[in-house]
C-alpha cells in the first residue's frame, strides 16, 4: 500500500533538535573529544583512542575515591529514606498544624548549597561552633579537620539536614494520596499499626520512593559543594569524593584529557547505578 | 465456624439474628449525621437507599464499630452492641473503592482475613478456592490488585469480603465505580453470593439497585429514615413525594393539581379525575413516575418540545414541556431528541399517585396496588 508522506512535519521538531544539540550534545562532543586526544596548545593535538580513560580506571586515588563515594551514597540512602518515611508517618495529615508542619520542614531545601556549607562549616567548629563546642564540651573528641570520622559524622549529618526534607515531602504527599477506606479496611480486619504501615503504607508509597531513592542517589553520588566548603576533601583525601577529585584533577591540575574522560565514566556510572536502581525498585510491582 | 484463636467473644455466631436499632443518632462537631433512627434488620438483604449525604454511610460506619453513635443503641437479639469495639465484632466492608492490599496476590488477599482467624492451612485453601469460584477471579488467583481491571479488582474486594463469612455483611455503593455494563453483571451476581443466616446492608443512591437487590428498602433522607418495607412496596406506595423522587430515576414528576367537579387540574391541563384518586380531593400534588410516560397514544396527552434528551445506559431521558410544567419521561432504548423538537408523551390516568400538599400519600397508582 502506498502512503502519501509529508516531510514538512519534521521542520517542526527542528527547533528541539538545535535546542537539545546546543545544550546537550554540543557541550558534550567537546568533553568527548578531549577524552580522545591528547592537547599540547592550539592546534597541537594527537589522537590517543582510550588512553585517557585506562590512566583513570588504573589511577589509585580515583579508585578510592569512587569506594568512598558508594560509601557515602549507602549510608545517606540507608538514613534518610527510612528517616524521612517515619517522620512523615508522624506528621499530621489535616489541619493547620500540617500545614504548618511541612512549612518547617521545607525550610532547608531553600538553602542555597554553598550557605549549607558554610553554616554547617561554622556550626560544627570545635573552638567556635555550638555544635563542634557543645560535643566537645561532653568529653566526646570531635574535629572534622582532624579526623576522618569526624568529617564524615558532619558531612553525613548535614547532608541528612539539608536532603531528607525532600524524602519526608514525598513520602507524605505518598501517605495522603492513601484513600481513607484502606485503613477502615485494615482496623475491620483487625490489623496492627505494623500490618497497616508493612502491607498497606509501604506497598501504596512504592511509586514516590522510587523516585525519592533515586534523587537522594543521584544527588549524594554527585556531592560537591558542601564538602569542598566544609572539609575541602580532607582531613588527608578522607573526604575526596568523585566530584571533589574531578574538579581537582581538571581545574587544579588542569588535565584535562583525563579530567574529559572521568567525567564521561562518571556519568556513566551514576546512568547505570540510577539504572538498577530503578530496574529493582519497578520490579514486581504490578503495574502493566 | 468463627472462632477466635485469640479468645475474642464470638459474635453473630452463625447468623447475625436480629439487629434492632433504636432512636439513633450521631453528631459530629454540631452536625446531624444520622437521626433518630428506628430500624431492625434482619437475615437477607437491607437496601439503604439515598441519595448523597442522605446518611448511608455514617449508617454502616456505625453498624460496622468504625464510628460509636451519639445517642441511642444498637442491639442484636437484645444484647447491646453499642459500645462494642470493632476488634470483637465480625463485619465485612466493601467499598466505592477497590480496597484490597496492593502487595499482595489475589489468593493471598482473600486468604489474608482467614489467616488473621488462625484457620488451618487446608481450611483457608479450600475457602479461598471456593469464594474465588463464587466471585469468577478463579484464573486469576496469582495476579496483583494493579493487574486488574476495576471490575476484577471489586470482585476480589468482594472476594475477601465473602471469604470472612461475617455474618453481618456491609456494602458501601460497591458499584458505583464501575461502569454501566459491569455493574448490571456484578448486580445481578451478587445477590445470590449470601447465604441465609447473613445479615447484609448494601447502600446505593440508584433506584434500580435497591429493586433488583429486593428484600427491604429503608429509604434515607438528611440522616433520618424515611419509609421501611419490601423493596417493591416502598416503590409502589411511597409514603411522602420525597421517598417517590428518591425511588425514581429520573425523580418522579410531580405536579401541583387541584381537583373540582370531577375533573382533575394540571397546570394548564384539564382530565377527567381518575377513579382512584381519594374522595373529597382538592388541592393537592399529583405524581408520574417517568417510565409510565410513553410515546405510544394513551389518554392522557402530554404535547410540548423538547428541553434536553440524556441517554442513561440503555434508555433515555427526555425533558420537555407541557401544559407550563416540566416533565421528565424515561423512554426505553436511545432517541434522537433534537432541543426544541415538538415531543408528545402519553400517560394513564390509573398512573397518577396523590399526595397531599404537605407531601404526604394520599393514594398511590391504580397499577401499584396489583400487578
Amino acid at each position: 500500500m502506498h502512503k502519501l508522506e509529508d516531510n514538512r512535519a519534521w521542520l517542526l521538531v527542528v527547533p528541539v533538535f538545535a535546542l537539545v544539540a546546543f545544550n546537550a550534545v554540543i557541550p558534550l562532543m567537546t568533553v568527548v573529544n578531549y577524552s580522545l586526544q591528547d592537547i599540547f596548545g592550539p592546534g597541537q593535538r594527537v589522537f590517543i583512542g582510550v588512553e585517557w580513560f585506562r590512566e583513570v580506571l588504573r589511577d589509585l586515588t580515583i579508585q578510592a575515591s569512587f569506594l568512598r563515594q558508594v560509601a557515602f551514597s549507602a549510608l545517606v540512602l540507608a538514613i534518610q529514606i527510612p528517616l524521612g518515611i517515619a517522620i512523615a508517618l508522624l506528621l499530621p495529615r489535616v489541619g493547620w498544624k500540617s500545614s504548618l508542619a511541612i512549612i518547617l520542614i521545607a525550610i532547608p531545601l531553600l538553602v542555597p548549597f554553598n550557605v549549607v556549607g558554610t553554616i554547617w562549616q561554622v556550626y560544627a567548629r570545635p573552638d567556635i561552633g555550638f555544635l563542634g563546642r557543645g560535643v566537645n564540651a561532653i568529653g566526646i573528641d570531635y574535629n572534622y579537620t582532624a579526623s576522618a570520622v569526624s568529617a564524615w559524622i558532619t558531612l553525613l549529618l548535614m547532608d541528612t539536614w539539608h536532603w531528607t526534607p525532600l524524602v519526608i515531602l514525598l513520602a507524605f504527599a505518598g501517605l495522603c494520596s492513601i484513600p481513607e477506606p484502606y485503613y477502615q479496611a485494615a482496623r475491620i480486619d483487625g490489623a496492627s499499626r505494623w500490618a497497616v504501615f508493612r502491607h498497606i503504607e509501604l506497598p501504596k508509597l512504592r511509586g514516590v520512593l522510587t523516585i525519592a531513592i533515586l534523587l537522594r542517589f543521584m544527588d549524594s553520588f554527585m556531592i560537591y559543594t558542601e564538602p569542598f566548603v566544609v572539609t575541602g576533601g580532607g582531613p588527608g583525601s578522607s573526604t575526596t569524593f568523585l566530584s571533589v577529585r574531578l574538579v581537582n584533577m581538571a581545574v587544579g591540575q588542569f588535565d584535562l584529557g583525563p579530567a574529559a574522560a572521568f567525567s564521561l565514566i562518571y556519568f556513566l556510572v551514576i546512568l547505570l547505578f540510577s539504572y538498577v536502581f530503578y530496574t529493582i525498585l519497578k520490579m514486581n510491582e504490578g503495574e502493566p | 465456624m468463627d472462632a477466635d484463636r485469640r479468645g475474642h467473644p464470638i459474635l453473630f455466631r452463625g447468623g447475625a439474628g436480629v439487629i434492632r436499632l433504636e432512636n439513633l443518632g450521631r453528631s459530629v462537631d454540631g452536625a446531624m449525621h444520622l437521626e433518630g433512627i428506628d430500624l431492625t434488620l434482619s437475615p437477607g438483604i437491607n437496601v439503604l437507599l439515598g441519595r448523597t449525604h442522605a446518611g448511608k454511610t455514617s449508617l454502616l460506619r456505625v453498624l460496622a464499630g468504625l464510628d460509636r453513635p451519639t445517642a441511642g443503641t444498637v442491639t442484636q437479639e437484645g444484647q447491646d452492641l453499642t459500645a462494642l469495639p470493632l476488634s470483637k465484632r465480625n463485619v465485612a466492608f466493601v467499598y466505592q473503592q477497590f480496597v484490597n492490599y496492593p502487595a499482595f496476590s489475589v489468593r493471598d488477599n482473600i486468604a489474608a482475613p482467614l489467616r488473621r482467624k488462625g484457620l488451618a492451612r487446608d481450611e483457608i485453601a479450600r475457602r479461598v478456592a471456593d469464594v474465588a469460584r463464587r466471585a469468577r477471579i478463579e484464573p486469576l488467583l496469582d495476579r496483583l490488585p494493579a493487574q486488574l481491571s476495576g471490575g476484577q479488582q471489586q470482585r476480589l474486594a468482594i472476594a475477601r469480603a465473602l471469604a470472612k463469612d461475617a455474618p453481618l455483611m456491609l456494602f458501601d455503593e460497591p458499584l458505583v465505580n464501575l461502569d454501566y455494563k459491569l455493574r448490571e453483571g456484578l448486580r445481578e451476581e451478587l445477590r445470590g453470593l449470601f447465604h441465609d443466616g447473613q445479615t447484609v446492608v448494601y447502600a446505593t443512591t440508584e433506584p434500580e439497585e435497591a429493586l433488583q437487590m429486593g428484600g427491604t428498602t429503608i429509604v434515607m433522607h438528611e440522616g433520618r429514615v424515611l419509609q421501611t418495607g419490601p423493596a417493591h412496596s416502598v416503590y409502589r406506595n411511597p409514603a411522602s413525594v420525597t421517598v417517590a423522587e428518591i425511588f425514581s430515576e429520573p425523580p418522579m414528576n410531580v405536579v401541583a393539581a387541584r381537583a373540582q367537579d370531577g375533573r382533575l387540574t394540571l397546570g394548564d391541563l384539564t382530565l377527567p379525575l381518575p377513579d382512584h384518586a381519594p374522595a373529597g380531593l382538592m388541592g393537592c400534588r399529583v405524581g408520574l413516575q417517568p417510565h409510565r410516560i410513553s410515546r405510544s397514544p394513551g389518554p392522557i396527552r402530554l404535547e410540548g418540545e423538547t428541553l434536553l434528551a440524556e441517554v442513561d445506559g440503555s434508555s433515555t431521558f427526555a425533558h420537555f414541556r407541557a401544559g407550563g410544567q416540566p416533565w421528565i419521561a424515561r423512554l426505553d432504548g436511545v432517541h434522537s431528541l433534537p432541543i426544541g423538537a415538538p415531543f408528545t408523551g402519553f400517560a394513564d390516568p390509573a398512573d397518577l399517585y396523590f399526595f397531599a400538599e404537605d407531601g404526604t400519600l394520599l393514594a398511590p397508582a391504580r397499577g401499584a396496588l396489583h400487578g
